[in-house]
């Protein structure tokens, strides 16, 4: 049950984001990429992971992609459209892709994976990870809204248009 | 109980996916999701790890990294606002200025 589950999900996944980077509407690729993230939520919760999976939901699939999906409205895609000019840079970018997938393979295969048999039954539950988090993780998770703040101030300082004098 | 090479092998497919279609891509606001879907596959292996060494500092990380990707997705994007206002267009071929 569980293989056809992460199947089904790692499928649709790779799918979509082969739809999103194929297709050339980018509203449409904003749709693909929800449907990836979505799906990616679902293999963390197979890996015992359900509040990285509510996360990833959320703030992946909710809150990112709305930004996305603003930017695209605000932006007038087919004002822009230049002839496509440079069609040669697909062959080494391909090139490039199977160099990657090949090494990226054969270092997996290579690593040694630490397995510690029987999981605890309230492994990455929200009550475990708070704990960990508001204890061991206490500081980078004070500076981490910080690193928020800042963020979202310089986001409105580099829209804000200049008033005219 | 599902290997946990899978989920390694398609972490480094989704990152290869992203890798390329970071390259081939040319505009600016899919090229930038395409960063994300290369965020995301190393949240993938971090989970994996997390899972077979049975420690929640993966899982930590993985968190973190979600917050830090939303705070870049805020900033990217209001850069690509801003390219958009100056150059009229997010094809990366028409930001050539500095090309020489």
């Amino acid at each position: 049950m569980a293989v056809f589950l992460f199947i089904l999900l790692s499928l649709t996944c790779i799918g979509s984001i082969l739809g999103m980077i194929l297709s050339k509407n980018q509203a449409h690729s904003a749709l693909y990429l929800i449907l990836a993230f979505v799906c990616t939520g679902g293999l963390f919760g197979l890996m015992s992971a359900p509040f990285i999976a509510a996360v990833q939901i959320i703030i992946y699939a909710g809150a990112i992609m709305v930004l996305f999906i603003f930017v695209i409205m605000m932006i007038d895609i087919r004002k822009g459209l230049s002839p496509e000019r440079k069609k040669w840079i697909l062959y080494p970018s391909l090139g490039i892709g199977l160099v990657l997938i090949i090494e990226l393979i054969f270092i997996l295969s290579n690593t040694l994976v630490p397995s510690k048999a029987g999981t605890i039954e309230s492994f990455g539950s929200p009550k475990t990870l708070g704990k960990v988090l508001f204890t061991k993780y206490l500081y980078p998770f004070e500076i981490t809204s910080v690193l928020i703040i800042a963020a979202l101030v310089g986001a409105i300082v580099l829209v804000k248009k200049k008033e005219e004098k | 109980m599902i290997p946990i090479y899978y989920f390694l092998i398609l972490s480094a497919v989704l990152f290869v996916m992203g890798t390329v279609g970071f390259l081939i891509k040319k505009d600016l606001i899919t090229q930038f999701m395409c960063v994300e879907v290369m965020l995301n596959a190393a949240n993938v292996a971090f989970i994996a790890f997390a899972r077979s060494a049975s420690s929640l500092n993966g899982q930590i990380i993985v968190f973190f990294i979600i917050t830090v990707a939303a705070a870049e997705a805020a900033v990217g994007l209001a850069i690509i606002l801003l390219v958009y206002r100056q150059k009229k267009s997010i094809k990366t071929e028409d930001s050539s200025l500095m090309k020489g």
